[in-house]
């Protein structure tokens, strides 16, 4: 468990720097003179020496990149052009919107595809697997944002039991919660469905293994059986798909950020987007990065302190 | 049941591809027409699905946007199959060497950029357009289908009808693109009609929020986002491209789970 636990953390660390390179090479290097770009054609000179100065761009290329990752590991994510704030700041007021938003969401997606996906495994072939089947194909079809408005028309709209968007702040932890159920719902139903078709035909798979035979031949009924030893089985797979499903939701979260008008990491990227922000742009994709990287490290760890027979690959 | 996932999959699609090629020659109206007195109407005689803020016919516009899906989508899938499979050749072939490692940890890499972060990427430095968006859909593509062509070439080179192929003494290169290739063509074709439907929904996204295909040019993403503020006064306006998306990706998802099982039936479970 040492030796993989220490090569997973060699192909993380070897991620994170090739990731950096990347993202510091678009951002940095193909624009040509990240200030000129930032400040547009219509920019003084002065001005534009006055950027070059405090981006530090008069340094050699490498010496910039040093200092732009010793910055982040000390938690320094460079200075706003447009904001005049340090980013770190902007992050962390933003990051307790994306964050829960995502996390509320994989909840959800968790509450409706394992209850689906195992009933519609029990039931194989029955009225309520092609039910629930044929509500999982409408699932991944739909587009998340398209959801979002119809929801947004049903239920703050027309019924007014939530609001359209925006959010209170965690102030009111209750009306907080209330303002990311929309959005979540949202983000959380392609996953669920996607989820739920993992979990069915993960668990058809381990139906027909000799040991739920064996477990009937002892004298288990076929719900003990389903319950006691397949379902268990069946949730390694899943899990992996758990943990890819935090980057879609933290990257869908961008997307269902702006119908809500939730003040995330999502909409800050987007207003430095057309600011032209790029230091701020640089710093929050790293970290959306590094979240999914570490992520499915952890994940990697859980799936293979569950089964012992990943950590010979 | 089967062949109805099929049949229903592929006339969905033939629907939206023929409504794309027509509006090349013809459109019930002009979309560069504003209409303001003709604003939002509902679906009727006149407009078969209405028309929008600025008095456009929405069954155009759709027309249009279909257009700018189909052809986004497609290249991004051509990117993505161009590009992975004659890595996932190449990684196959040189199983276990210096190179199939760095094509794979390549692929890693990519995957651990979420494609909507690589979309954004591009457009902050590049700028907000279709062609954009096309480069950031394929870019996402390509490790999908060098992973796929990997593992479905390393288990053919094990087989018997390879190794004579070797003994013959063809190179590599031949074996892969004469023996292998063949033999996966099926599974590239299955999962070309699984991307592309996630191409549509990554163009949607993309021109919804802003960095997709620009003005003038119709997106069904961007109708939505246009929509989005007339929701409560013309619901319709917001409703018919959604469906629009809905029906082009489910019926390209009928129509991946339907080829699959009509080519290859041993792959039946291989998918979920």
């Amino acid at each position: 468990m040492i030796r993989y636990t220490l090569g997973r953390l060699t192909s993380l660390t070897v991620s994170l720097i090739v990731a950096s390179l990347v993202i510091f090479a678009v951002i940095e290097v193909i624009p040509g003179d990240p200030a000129a770009f930032m400040l547009g054609v219509n920019a003084r000179p002065d001005t534009i020496a006055a950027l070059r100065a405090e981006m530090g761009l008069d340094q050699p290329l490498f010496q910039r990149y040093f200092a732009w990752v010793a910055g982040m590991l000390q938690g320094d994510f460079g200075t706003s052009w447009t904001y005049k704030t340090p980013v770190a700041d902007l992050i962390s007021a933003r990051i307790w919107v994306s964050l829960p938003l995502a996390a509320y969401a994989l909840i959800l997606s968790t509450a409706i595809a394992f209850p689906a996906g195992i009933y519609a495994a029990s039931r194989r072939g029955g009225a309520g697997d092609i039910t629930i089947m044929g509500a999982t194909q409408l699932g991944v079809a739909i587009p998340n944002f398209w959801f979002a408005m119809i929801l947004v028309l049903i239920f703050a709209v027309n019924l007014r039991w939530f609001s359209a968007g925006g959010f209170p702040g965690w102030g009111n932890p209750a009306l907080a919660l209330k303002s990311l159920t929309l959005p979540a719902i949202a983000l959380a139903l392609p996953q669920a469905a996607i989820l739920a078709r993992v979990m069915r035909s993960s668990l058809l798979d381990m139906l027909g293994e000799d040991f739920i035979r064996t477990a009937r031949a002892k004298g288990l009924t076929r719900r003990q059986a389903l319950w006691r030893h397949a379902v268990r089985n069946a949730l390694i797979p899943v899990l992996t798909i758990l943990g890819l499903q935090f980057s879609f939701l933290l990257a869908g979260g961008i997307i269902i950020e702006q119908v809500f008008f939730l003040p995330g990491l999502g909409r800050l990227i987007f207003q430095s987007i057309s600011a032209r922000d790029l230091i701020v742009v640089e710093s929050v994709v790293m970290l959306l990065v590094f979240l999914v990287i570490v992520v499915n490290f952890a994940v990697d760890l859980a799936y293979a302190a569950v089964d012992p027979r990943l950590r010979r690959r | 049941m089967r062949a109805r996932n099929l049949i229903i999959g592929a006339a969905l699609t033939a629907v939206f591809i023929a409504l794309a090629v027509m509006s090349f020659f013809w459109t019930p109206y002009d979309i560069a027409t504003l209409d303001i007195p003709g604003r939002l109407k509902t679906p009727g005689a006149a407009h078969l699905l209405g028309t929008d803020h600025f008095g456009r016919d929405i069954l155009s516009m759709i027309m249009m946007g279909a257009r700018t899906s189909i052809a986004v989508a497609l290249v991004a899938v051509g990117i993505g199959m161009a590009l992975g499979i004659p890595l996932g050749l190449l990684a196959a072939a040189r199983h276990g060497s210096l190179l199939d490692e760095i094509i794979m940890r390549g692929n890693d890499l990519i995957f651990a950029f979420p494609s909507l972060v690589i979309a954004i990427l591009i457009t902050a430095v590049f700028g907000a357009s279709a062609v954009n968006a096309i480069i950031a859909i394929g870019i996402f593509n390509v490790p999908v289908f060098a992973r796929l062509t990997r593992s479905a070439a390393l288990p053919l080179w094990e087989r018997d009808f390879i190794l004579a192929a070797r003994v013959c003494g063809k190179s590599a290169a031949r074996i892969s693109v004469e023996h292998i290739l063949p033999n996966i063509a099926n599974l590239m074709i299955v999962q070309g009609t699984i991307q592309f439907s996630l191409g549509i929904l990554a163009e949607a996204a993309l021109s919804y929020i802003g960095l997709g295909a620009q003005p003038p040019t119709a997106s069904w993403g961007r109708m939505l986002a246009d929509a989005q503020t007339l929701v409560s006064i013309a619901p319709h306006v917001a409703l018919i491209p959604g469906f629009a998306i809905l029906l082009m990706v489910l019926g390209l998802n009928l129509l991946g789970d339907g080829l699959r099982d009509w080519l290859d039936p041993r792959l039946r479970v291989a998918r979920v």
